[in-house]
Protein backbone atom coordinates (compact mmCIF):
# COMPACT_ATOMS: atom_id res chain seq x y z
CA UNK A 1 0.00 0.00 0.00
CA UNK A 2 1.34 3.52 -0.90
CA UNK A 3 2.12 6.31 1.78
CA UNK A 4 -1.50 7.30 1.65
CA UNK A 5 -3.40 3.91 2.27
CA UNK A 6 -4.52 4.10 -1.49
CA UNK A 7 -6.44 6.97 -1.15
CA UNK A 8 -6.04 9.63 -4.43
CA UNK A 9 -5.34 13.02 -3.40
CA UNK A 10 -5.86 16.46 -5.85
CA UNK A 11 -2.99 18.54 -5.21
CA UNK A 12 -2.89 22.29 -6.24
CA UNK A 13 -0.37 23.74 -8.78
CA UNK A 14 0.63 26.90 -8.34
CA UNK A 15 1.76 28.93 -5.38
CA UNK A 16 0.43 26.24 -2.66
CA UNK A 17 2.24 23.18 -4.76
CA UNK A 18 5.48 23.06 -3.23
CA UNK A 19 4.63 23.59 0.43
CA UNK A 20 1.61 20.43 -0.67
CA UNK A 21 4.36 18.65 -1.93
CA UNK A 22 6.52 19.25 1.10
CA UNK A 23 3.78 18.03 3.12
CA UNK A 24 3.41 15.09 1.39
CA UNK A 25 6.93 14.19 1.76
CA UNK A 26 6.68 14.46 5.15
CA UNK A 27 3.77 11.47 5.28
CA UNK A 28 6.60 9.74 2.75
CA UNK A 29 4.86 10.06 -0.48
CA UNK A 30 7.80 10.02 -3.36
CA UNK A 31 7.13 13.38 -4.55
CA UNK A 32 9.97 13.20 -6.93
CA UNK A 33 8.65 12.73 -10.15
CA UNK A 34 5.71 15.88 -9.29
CA UNK A 35 8.28 18.38 -8.56
CA UNK A 36 10.25 17.38 -12.02
CA UNK A 37 7.56 17.27 -14.79
CA UNK A 38 4.89 20.13 -14.83
CA UNK A 39 3.19 18.69 -17.64
CA UNK A 40 2.00 15.60 -16.51
CA UNK A 41 -1.12 15.73 -14.25
CA UNK A 42 -1.60 12.28 -13.01
CA UNK A 43 0.70 10.46 -11.40
CA UNK A 44 -1.08 7.14 -10.49
CA UNK A 45 1.65 5.34 -8.77
CA UNK A 46 2.59 8.22 -6.10
CA UNK A 47 -1.68 8.75 -5.89
CA UNK A 48 -1.47 12.47 -6.79
CA UNK A 49 -3.62 14.11 -9.39
CA UNK A 50 -2.59 17.99 -9.96
CA UNK A 51 -4.85 20.91 -10.96
CA UNK A 52 -5.64 24.18 -10.28
CA UNK A 53 -6.49 24.98 -7.12
CA UNK A 54 -10.27 26.30 -7.88
CA UNK A 55 -10.77 23.21 -9.94
CA UNK A 56 -9.75 20.66 -6.38
CA UNK A 57 -13.30 21.16 -4.88
CA UNK A 58 -14.87 19.61 -7.85
CA UNK A 59 -12.67 16.52 -8.08
CA UNK A 60 -13.14 16.06 -4.88
CA UNK A 61 -16.56 16.69 -4.58
CA UNK A 62 -17.24 14.29 -7.83
CA UNK A 63 -15.32 11.52 -5.38
CA UNK A 64 -12.72 11.27 -8.59
CA UNK A 65 -10.47 12.22 -5.65
CA UNK A 66 -10.84 10.95 -2.14
CA UNK A 67 -9.36 14.13 -0.39
CA UNK A 68 -7.78 17.27 -1.79
CA UNK A 69 -5.27 20.25 -0.90
CA UNK A 70 -6.45 23.82 -1.56
CA UNK A 71 -7.11 27.64 -0.43
CA UNK A 72 -9.38 28.32 1.79
CA UNK A 73 -10.42 31.34 -0.80
CA UNK A 74 -11.34 28.55 -3.16
CA UNK A 75 -13.61 26.79 -0.48
CA UNK A 76 -15.18 30.21 0.14
CA UNK A 77 -16.29 30.81 -3.57
CA UNK A 78 -17.15 27.65 -4.00
CA UNK A 79 -19.37 27.35 -0.73
CA UNK A 80 -21.69 24.96 -2.41
CA UNK A 81 -19.51 22.56 -2.70
CA UNK A 82 -20.30 19.38 -0.44
CA UNK A 83 -16.66 18.41 1.20
CA UNK A 84 -15.40 18.00 4.30
CA UNK A 85 -12.94 20.78 5.43
CA UNK A 86 -10.90 18.33 7.63
CA UNK A 87 -7.77 20.43 8.85
CA UNK A 88 -6.45 23.82 8.44
CA UNK A 89 -2.30 23.51 7.05
CA UNK A 90 -1.53 26.81 8.24
CA UNK A 91 0.56 27.41 5.14
CA UNK A 92 -0.03 29.62 1.92
CA UNK A 93 -1.56 32.41 4.24
CA UNK A 94 -3.43 35.57 2.75
CA UNK A 95 -6.21 37.68 2.95
CA UNK A 96 -9.32 38.34 0.43
CA UNK A 97 -8.85 42.37 0.97
CA UNK A 98 -11.16 45.49 -1.08
CA UNK A 99 -8.83 47.81 -2.02
CA UNK A 100 -8.94 50.90 -3.47
CA UNK A 101 -6.54 53.52 -5.65
CA UNK A 102 -4.76 55.62 -2.75
CA UNK A 103 -5.74 58.66 -1.66
CA UNK A 104 -9.41 59.32 -0.80
CA UNK A 105 -11.60 56.02 -1.06
CA UNK A 106 -13.20 56.31 -4.40
CA UNK A 107 -15.60 53.50 -3.21
CA UNK A 108 -16.59 55.92 -0.41
CA UNK A 109 -17.96 58.43 -2.60
CA UNK A 110 -19.70 56.08 -5.15
CA UNK A 111 -21.68 54.75 -2.65
CA UNK A 112 -22.23 57.97 -1.15
CA UNK A 113 -22.86 59.60 -4.21
CA UNK A 114 -24.29 57.44 -6.74
CA UNK A 115 -25.46 54.94 -3.97
CA UNK A 116 -23.51 52.11 -5.69
CA UNK A 117 -20.20 50.65 -6.20
CA UNK A 118 -18.64 48.59 -8.88
CA UNK A 119 -16.17 46.10 -7.51
CA UNK A 120 -13.99 44.33 -9.90
CA UNK A 121 -12.73 40.74 -8.73
CA UNK A 122 -12.31 37.04 -9.28
CA UNK A 123 -14.31 35.82 -6.68
CA UNK A 124 -18.04 37.05 -7.88
CA UNK A 125 -20.08 35.19 -5.11
CA UNK A 126 -17.87 35.98 -2.07
CA UNK A 127 -17.59 39.34 -2.98
CA UNK A 128 -21.45 40.01 -3.55
CA UNK A 129 -21.97 38.00 -0.58
CA UNK A 130 -19.84 40.44 1.27
CA UNK A 131 -21.52 43.50 0.09
CA UNK A 132 -24.64 41.97 1.42
CA UNK A 133 -23.87 41.13 4.45
CA UNK A 134 -22.18 44.57 4.96
CA UNK A 135 -25.19 46.09 3.79
CA UNK A 136 -24.00 48.05 0.42
CA UNK A 137 -24.84 47.80 -3.24
CA UNK A 138 -22.24 46.51 -5.52
CA UNK A 139 -22.13 45.81 -9.03
CA UNK A 140 -20.11 42.93 -9.46
CA UNK A 141 -17.45 42.91 -12.36
CA UNK A 142 -16.20 39.66 -13.00
CA UNK A 143 -12.24 39.48 -14.35
CA UNK A 144 -10.02 36.57 -14.75
CA UNK A 145 -6.39 37.74 -14.64
CA UNK A 146 -5.02 40.95 -12.94
CA UNK A 147 -7.44 42.59 -11.05
CA UNK A 148 -5.87 45.90 -10.33
CA UNK A 149 -6.00 46.79 -13.40
CA UNK A 150 -9.77 47.67 -13.25
CA UNK A 151 -9.97 50.37 -10.82
CA UNK A 152 -6.67 52.03 -12.57
CA UNK A 153 -8.82 52.25 -15.80
CA UNK A 154 -12.34 52.98 -14.40
CA UNK A 155 -14.11 49.51 -14.94
CA UNK A 156 -14.48 49.45 -11.32
CA UNK A 157 -13.93 51.58 -8.32
CA UNK A 158 -12.91 48.93 -6.14
CA UNK A 159 -11.60 45.50 -5.82
CA UNK A 160 -12.15 42.41 -3.96
CA UNK A 161 -8.76 39.86 -4.58
CA UNK A 162 -6.31 37.45 -2.59
CA UNK A 163 -3.21 39.16 -1.28
CA UNK A 164 -0.38 37.75 0.43
CA UNK A 165 2.46 40.61 1.28
CA UNK A 166 0.29 43.54 -0.54
CA UNK A 167 3.23 44.19 -3.11
CA UNK A 168 1.08 44.34 -6.16
CA UNK A 169 -1.37 46.04 -4.74
CA UNK A 170 1.51 48.66 -3.67
CA UNK A 171 3.05 48.37 -6.77
CA UNK A 172 -0.34 50.00 -8.43
CA UNK A 173 -1.07 52.33 -6.39
CA UNK A 174 -3.83 50.46 -4.45
CA UNK A 175 -4.26 50.39 -0.67
CA UNK A 176 -6.05 48.31 1.49
CA UNK A 177 -9.21 49.39 2.57
CA UNK A 178 -11.33 46.04 4.65
CA UNK A 179 -9.66 42.79 5.20
CA UNK A 180 -12.46 40.56 4.29
CA UNK A 181 -11.30 36.97 5.85
CA UNK A 182 -7.57 35.19 5.95
CA UNK A 183 -7.10 32.18 3.84
CA UNK A 184 -4.87 29.60 4.45
CA UNK A 185 -4.39 25.75 2.60
CA UNK A 186 -7.07 23.20 3.71
CA UNK A 187 -7.46 19.64 3.48
CA UNK A 188 -10.67 18.57 2.46
CA UNK A 189 -12.32 15.59 1.73
CA UNK A 190 -15.36 13.70 -0.43
CA UNK A 191 -18.33 13.00 1.70
CA UNK A 192 -18.50 9.29 0.29
CA UNK A 193 -14.96 8.86 0.99
CA UNK A 194 -14.97 10.16 4.54
CA UNK A 195 -16.95 7.04 5.61
CA UNK A 196 -16.38 4.15 3.15
CA UNK A 197 -12.42 4.95 3.78
CA UNK A 198 -12.22 6.34 7.42
CA UNK A 199 -9.62 4.55 8.43
CA UNK A 200 -7.12 5.86 5.79
CA UNK A 201 -8.38 9.40 6.67
CA UNK A 202 -7.96 9.51 9.94
CA UNK A 203 -4.73 8.02 9.83
CA UNK A 204 -3.49 10.50 7.32
CA UNK A 205 -4.95 13.43 8.76
CA UNK A 206 -3.33 12.26 12.28
CA UNK A 207 0.02 11.92 10.66
CA UNK A 208 -0.50 15.13 9.11
CA UNK A 209 -1.31 16.93 12.58
CA UNK A 210 1.40 15.18 14.01
CA UNK A 211 3.76 17.19 11.36
CA UNK B 1 -30.08 18.89 -42.12
CA UNK B 2 -29.42 20.85 -38.67
CA UNK B 3 -31.61 19.53 -36.02
CA UNK B 4 -33.63 22.33 -34.46
CA UNK B 5 -33.29 22.37 -30.62
CA UNK B 6 -36.19 23.07 -28.37
CA UNK B 7 -34.68 24.27 -24.96
CA UNK B 8 -35.76 21.94 -21.52
CA UNK B 9 -35.03 23.85 -18.03
CA UNK B 10 -31.55 23.36 -16.87
CA UNK B 11 -31.20 20.29 -14.26
CA UNK B 12 -34.33 18.82 -15.84
CA UNK B 13 -33.89 15.65 -18.89
CA UNK B 14 -36.02 13.41 -20.57
CA UNK B 15 -35.20 9.63 -20.15
CA UNK B 16 -35.46 7.58 -23.48
CA UNK B 17 -36.34 3.71 -23.99
CA UNK B 18 -32.54 2.36 -23.09
CA UNK B 19 -32.32 4.24 -19.56
CA UNK B 20 -35.64 4.31 -18.52
CA UNK B 21 -36.04 0.16 -19.57
CA UNK B 22 -32.92 0.30 -16.26
CA UNK B 23 -34.53 2.91 -14.30
CA UNK B 24 -37.94 0.64 -14.69
CA UNK B 25 -35.95 -2.23 -13.56
CA UNK B 26 -34.39 -0.47 -10.32
CA UNK B 27 -38.03 0.43 -9.56
CA UNK B 28 -39.36 -2.90 -10.28
CA UNK B 29 -37.30 -4.52 -7.73
CA UNK B 30 -37.37 -1.41 -5.14
CA UNK B 31 -41.06 -2.22 -5.58
CA UNK B 32 -40.80 -5.82 -5.31
CA UNK B 33 -39.48 -5.21 -1.38
CA UNK B 34 -41.55 -2.61 -0.23
CA UNK B 35 -44.62 -4.75 -1.01
CA UNK B 36 -43.57 -7.59 0.36
CA UNK B 37 -42.67 -6.08 3.59
CA UNK B 38 -46.05 -4.62 3.62
CA UNK B 39 -45.98 -1.55 2.36
CA UNK B 40 -48.65 0.38 0.39
CA UNK B 41 -47.74 2.62 -2.21
CA UNK B 42 -49.45 6.29 -2.59
CA UNK B 43 -49.21 8.78 -4.70
CA UNK B 44 -50.23 12.44 -4.07
CA UNK B 45 -50.12 15.55 -5.78
CA UNK B 46 -47.06 16.87 -6.58
CA UNK B 47 -48.36 20.43 -6.36
CA UNK B 48 -49.26 21.28 -2.60
CA UNK B 49 -50.37 24.53 -1.13
CA UNK B 50 -47.33 26.16 0.18
CA UNK B 51 -48.60 26.47 3.64
CA UNK B 52 -48.52 22.68 3.90
CA UNK B 53 -45.20 21.97 2.54
CA UNK B 54 -43.90 25.07 5.25
CA UNK B 55 -45.30 23.03 7.95
CA UNK B 56 -42.07 20.89 7.69
CA UNK B 57 -40.51 23.28 9.62
CA UNK B 58 -37.84 26.04 9.13
CA UNK B 59 -34.42 24.59 7.61
CA UNK B 60 -36.87 22.03 6.46
CA UNK B 61 -37.06 21.18 2.65
CA UNK B 62 -38.61 24.65 1.50
CA UNK B 63 -40.23 24.00 -2.15
CA UNK B 64 -38.21 25.61 -4.91
CA UNK B 65 -40.68 26.60 -7.13
CA UNK B 66 -43.87 28.23 -6.54
CA UNK B 67 -47.23 29.07 -8.19
CA UNK B 68 -49.87 31.10 -8.15
CA UNK B 69 -53.50 29.52 -9.27
CA UNK B 70 -56.18 31.16 -11.65
CA UNK B 71 -57.62 31.93 -7.80
CA UNK B 72 -54.90 33.24 -5.93
CA UNK B 73 -53.80 30.78 -4.03
CA UNK B 74 -50.40 30.05 -3.48
CA UNK B 75 -48.93 26.45 -4.73
CA UNK B 76 -45.75 24.68 -4.48
CA UNK B 77 -43.79 21.65 -6.14
CA UNK B 78 -42.96 19.39 -2.94
CA UNK B 79 -39.44 19.04 -2.62
CA UNK B 80 -39.94 15.18 -0.59
CA UNK B 81 -42.80 13.13 -0.29
CA UNK B 82 -42.59 12.63 3.99
CA UNK B 83 -44.52 16.20 4.19
CA UNK B 84 -46.96 14.98 1.55
CA UNK B 85 -47.66 11.69 3.51
CA UNK B 86 -47.89 13.03 7.14
CA UNK B 87 -50.88 15.47 5.40
CA UNK B 88 -52.34 12.19 4.07
CA UNK B 89 -51.82 10.40 7.69
CA UNK B 90 -53.58 13.80 9.09
CA UNK B 91 -56.22 13.74 7.35
CA UNK B 92 -57.28 10.02 5.90
CA UNK B 93 -55.79 8.28 8.47
CA UNK B 94 -57.04 10.29 11.59
CA UNK B 95 -58.11 7.53 13.47
CA UNK B 96 -56.66 4.52 12.01
CA UNK B 97 -54.59 2.20 14.03
CA UNK B 98 -50.52 2.42 13.87
CA UNK B 99 -48.47 1.68 12.89
CA UNK B 100 -48.86 2.48 9.13
CA UNK B 101 -47.02 1.37 6.55
CA UNK B 102 -46.56 3.91 2.71
CA UNK B 103 -43.79 3.72 -0.01
CA UNK B 104 -44.07 6.29 -3.08
CA UNK B 105 -42.31 6.35 -6.60
CA UNK B 106 -42.68 10.05 -6.86
CA UNK B 107 -40.80 12.71 -8.28
CA UNK B 108 -39.48 15.52 -6.56
CA UNK B 109 -38.50 19.10 -6.82
CA UNK B 110 -35.40 21.06 -5.48
CA UNK B 111 -33.51 23.88 -6.61
CA UNK B 112 -30.11 22.26 -7.15
CA UNK B 113 -26.62 23.22 -9.18
CA UNK B 114 -27.17 21.07 -11.86
CA UNK B 115 -24.20 18.72 -11.55
CA UNK B 116 -23.48 15.02 -12.09
CA UNK B 117 -26.42 13.35 -10.20
CA UNK B 118 -28.24 16.32 -8.74
CA UNK B 119 -30.93 17.33 -10.84
CA UNK B 120 -33.89 19.79 -10.12
CA UNK B 121 -36.67 17.35 -10.57
CA UNK B 122 -35.51 13.81 -9.85
CA UNK B 123 -37.47 10.24 -8.82
CA UNK B 124 -37.50 9.29 -5.18
CA UNK B 125 -37.92 6.08 -4.16
CA UNK B 126 -38.75 5.96 -0.51
CA UNK B 127 -41.15 4.10 2.59
CA UNK B 128 -42.32 5.54 5.64
CA UNK B 129 -43.05 3.51 8.72
CA UNK B 130 -45.24 6.09 10.94
CA UNK B 131 -46.63 4.79 14.61
CA UNK B 132 -43.68 2.38 15.07
CA UNK B 133 -41.65 4.19 17.84
CA UNK B 134 -37.76 4.01 18.91
CA UNK B 135 -35.50 1.45 18.05
CA UNK B 136 -37.31 -1.28 16.68
CA UNK B 137 -39.09 1.08 14.11
CA UNK B 138 -35.64 2.02 12.97
CA UNK B 139 -34.36 -1.15 13.01
CA UNK B 140 -37.10 -1.41 10.33
CA UNK B 141 -36.77 0.82 8.16
CA UNK B 142 -33.10 0.01 8.21
CA UNK B 143 -33.70 -3.67 7.29
CA UNK B 144 -36.14 -2.65 4.27
CA UNK B 145 -33.85 -0.53 3.11
CA UNK B 146 -30.86 -2.57 2.81
CA UNK B 147 -33.41 -5.66 1.34
CA UNK B 148 -34.26 -2.99 -1.49
CA UNK B 149 -30.31 -2.32 -2.20
CA UNK B 150 -29.90 -5.46 -2.49
CA UNK B 151 -33.04 -6.14 -4.60
CA UNK B 152 -31.41 -3.55 -6.91
CA UNK B 153 -28.14 -6.09 -7.22
CA UNK B 154 -25.77 -3.00 -5.94
CA UNK B 155 -23.15 -4.98 -3.84
CA UNK B 156 -20.50 -2.65 -2.47
CA UNK B 157 -23.17 -0.12 -0.55
CA UNK B 158 -22.70 1.33 2.94
CA UNK B 159 -24.87 2.66 5.46
CA UNK B 160 -23.89 5.87 7.92
CA UNK B 161 -26.08 5.95 11.18
CA UNK B 162 -26.20 8.62 13.40
CA UNK B 163 -28.06 10.28 15.85
CA UNK B 164 -29.76 13.99 15.24
CA UNK B 165 -29.80 14.32 18.71
CA UNK B 166 -26.71 13.71 19.52
CA UNK B 167 -24.59 16.70 19.11
CA UNK B 168 -27.40 19.21 20.37
CA UNK B 169 -27.44 17.05 23.55
CA UNK B 170 -23.80 17.33 23.47
CA UNK B 171 -23.39 21.24 23.27
CA UNK B 172 -26.16 21.28 26.12
CA UNK B 173 -24.25 19.18 28.59
CA UNK B 174 -21.06 21.03 27.64
CA UNK B 175 -22.66 23.79 28.86
CA UNK B 176 -22.30 26.27 25.31
CA UNK B 177 -24.83 29.17 25.64
CA UNK B 178 -27.82 28.74 23.85
CA UNK B 179 -26.66 31.76 20.91
CA UNK B 180 -23.69 30.03 20.49
CA UNK B 181 -25.63 26.41 19.54
CA UNK B 182 -26.71 27.41 16.53
CA UNK B 183 -23.17 28.59 14.54
CA UNK B 184 -21.44 25.57 16.34
CA UNK B 185 -24.53 23.32 14.47
CA UNK B 186 -24.00 25.20 11.10
CA UNK B 187 -20.46 24.63 11.11
CA UNK B 188 -20.99 20.83 11.74
CA UNK B 189 -24.15 20.66 9.14
CA UNK B 190 -21.76 22.80 6.44
CA UNK B 191 -18.85 19.85 7.24
CA UNK B 192 -16.28 22.27 8.22
CA UNK B 193 -14.31 21.06 10.94
CA UNK B 194 -11.76 23.99 10.45
CA UNK B 195 -14.76 25.94 11.38
CA UNK B 196 -16.09 24.28 14.07
CA UNK B 197 -12.69 24.06 15.89
CA UNK B 198 -12.53 27.92 15.37
CA UNK B 199 -15.53 28.97 17.20
CA UNK B 200 -15.39 26.13 20.14
CA UNK B 201 -12.36 27.60 20.82
CA UNK B 202 -13.67 31.10 20.95
CA UNK B 203 -15.84 29.71 23.46
CA UNK B 204 -14.81 29.70 27.13
CA UNK B 205 -14.93 25.81 27.81
CA UNK B 206 -12.96 23.60 29.67
CA UNK B 207 -10.31 22.09 27.09
CA UNK B 208 -12.28 18.46 27.95
CA UNK B 209 -15.39 19.94 26.90
CA UNK B 210 -13.85 21.15 23.96
CA UNK B 211 -12.27 17.99 22.86
CA UNK B 212 -15.24 16.07 23.07
CA UNK B 213 -16.76 18.41 21.12
CA UNK B 214 -14.56 18.87 18.31
CA UNK B 215 -13.54 14.85 17.72
CA UNK B 216 -17.06 13.30 18.56
CA UNK B 217 -18.56 14.39 15.59
CA UNK B 218 -15.40 13.26 13.81
CA UNK B 219 -16.08 10.03 14.82
CA UNK B 220 -17.06 7.07 12.59
CA UNK B 221 -16.50 3.00 12.33
CA UNK B 222 -17.85 -0.34 14.16
CA UNK B 223 -19.63 -0.61 16.68
CA UNK B 224 -16.76 0.17 18.97
CA UNK B 225 -16.78 3.70 18.69
CA UNK B 226 -20.42 4.12 20.34
CA UNK B 227 -19.12 4.90 23.65
CA UNK B 228 -20.98 6.90 26.25
CA UNK B 229 -23.86 8.71 24.04
CA UNK B 230 -24.51 6.32 21.52
CA UNK B 231 -26.79 3.93 23.57
CA UNK B 232 -29.99 5.06 21.64
CA UNK B 233 -27.66 3.68 18.23
CA UNK B 234 -26.78 0.65 20.09
CA UNK B 235 -30.12 -0.46 20.89
CA UNK B 236 -31.08 -0.31 16.91
CA UNK B 237 -28.04 -1.77 15.94
CA UNK B 238 -28.85 -4.89 18.49
CA UNK B 239 -32.09 -5.78 16.53
CA UNK B 240 -30.33 -5.71 13.05
CA UNK B 241 -29.85 -9.03 11.11
CA UNK B 242 -26.27 -9.84 10.69
CA UNK B 243 -26.02 -8.87 7.13
CA UNK B 244 -27.89 -5.99 7.60
CA UNK B 245 -25.36 -4.71 10.61
CA UNK B 246 -22.16 -5.52 8.81
CA UNK B 247 -23.79 -2.82 6.57
CA UNK B 248 -23.60 -0.01 9.06
CA UNK B 249 -21.01 2.17 9.55
CA UNK B 250 -21.32 4.44 12.45
CA UNK B 251 -21.28 8.24 12.02
CA UNK B 252 -21.45 10.70 15.09
CA UNK B 253 -21.19 13.72 13.31
CA UNK B 254 -23.91 12.61 10.89
CA UNK B 255 -26.18 15.50 9.88
CA UNK B 256 -29.11 15.34 7.17
CA UNK B 257 -29.86 18.73 5.16
CA UNK B 258 -33.45 18.31 6.31
CA UNK B 259 -34.26 19.90 9.62
CA UNK B 260 -37.10 17.40 11.20
CA UNK B 261 -35.23 14.69 12.05
CA UNK B 262 -35.13 13.84 15.55
CA UNK B 263 -32.94 11.24 16.23
CA UNK B 264 -31.02 8.74 14.70
CA UNK B 265 -30.28 8.97 10.49
CA UNK B 266 -29.05 7.10 7.80
CA UNK B 267 -27.46 7.67 4.65
CA UNK B 268 -26.63 5.34 2.11
CA UNK B 269 -22.88 5.16 0.44
CA UNK B 270 -21.20 3.60 -2.39
CA UNK B 271 -18.28 3.70 -3.91
CA UNK B 272 -19.60 3.50 -7.47
CA UNK B 273 -20.65 7.17 -6.56
CA UNK B 274 -18.83 10.50 -4.75
CA UNK B 275 -22.41 11.45 -2.82
CA UNK B 276 -24.89 9.57 -0.89
CA UNK B 277 -27.60 7.61 -3.01
CA UNK B 278 -29.95 8.56 -0.36
CA UNK B 279 -30.61 8.62 3.43
CA UNK B 280 -33.57 9.09 5.72
CA UNK B 281 -34.58 9.28 9.73
CA UNK B 282 -36.71 9.41 12.85
CA UNK B 283 -39.00 12.37 12.44
CA UNK B 284 -41.26 12.29 15.09
CA UNK B 285 -42.31 15.55 15.82
CA UNK B 286 -43.57 16.14 12.39
CA UNK B 287 -46.92 14.47 12.37
CA UNK B 288 -48.12 16.32 15.11
CA UNK B 289 -47.58 19.54 13.36
CA UNK B 290 -50.20 18.08 11.37
CA UNK B 291 -52.36 17.04 14.66
CA UNK B 292 -51.96 13.44 14.42
CA UNK B 293 -49.11 12.92 16.73
CA UNK B 294 -47.32 9.98 15.85
CA UNK B 295 -43.08 8.51 16.13
CA UNK B 296 -41.83 7.92 12.26
CA UNK B 297 -39.31 6.72 10.63
CA UNK B 298 -38.42 6.78 6.84
CA UNK B 299 -36.18 6.77 4.09
CA UNK B 300 -36.19 8.32 0.02
CA UNK B 301 -33.39 6.73 -2.36
CA UNK B 302 -32.94 9.05 -5.33
CA UNK B 303 -33.24 6.53 -8.27
CA UNK B 304 -31.22 8.36 -10.89
CA UNK B 305 -28.48 8.22 -7.75
CA UNK B 306 -28.93 4.42 -7.22
CA UNK B 307 -28.69 3.80 -11.40
CA UNK B 308 -25.23 6.24 -11.59
CA UNK B 309 -23.92 4.13 -8.42
CA UNK B 310 -24.96 0.53 -10.30
CA UNK B 311 -23.03 1.83 -13.69
CA UNK B 312 -20.00 2.50 -11.37
CA UNK B 313 -19.70 -0.58 -9.81
CA UNK B 314 -20.01 -2.41 -12.73
CA UNK B 315 -17.12 -0.08 -13.66
CA UNK B 316 -15.11 -0.96 -10.54
CA UNK B 317 -15.25 -4.31 -10.86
Amino acid sequence: MSALSGLRIAVPRGALLGETLDVLDRLGVDTAEVRSNDRKLLFEDAGIVTMRPSDVPTYVEAGAADIGITGKDVLVEQAEREVYELHDLGFGACRMILATVEGPDPAEEALRRLGMVRVATKYPKLAAAYFERTGRQAEIVEVKGSVELAPLTGLAEAIVDLTATGTTLRENGLVERETIFEATARLIANPVAHKLKAAAIDDLLGRVRAG
Amino acid sequence: MVAVIHPIPSGTRDVLPDEMRELRAISDALRGVFDREGYGEIATPSLEHESVLARGGAGGPLPAYRVVDDHGAVLALRSDMTVPIARVVATRYATADPPLRFCYFANAFRSVRPHRGQQREFLQAGVELLGAPGAEGTAEALRVLCASLDATGLEHYRVGLGDASLYPALLAEAGVPEEARAGLLHELSTRDFVGLERKLRALSLSGEARERLLTVPQVRGGEEVLGDGGAGLRAVVELLPDDVRARVIFDLGLVRDLAYYTGAVFEVYDPGLGQPIGGGGRYDELLGRFGRPLPAVGFALTVDSLHVALTGEERLS
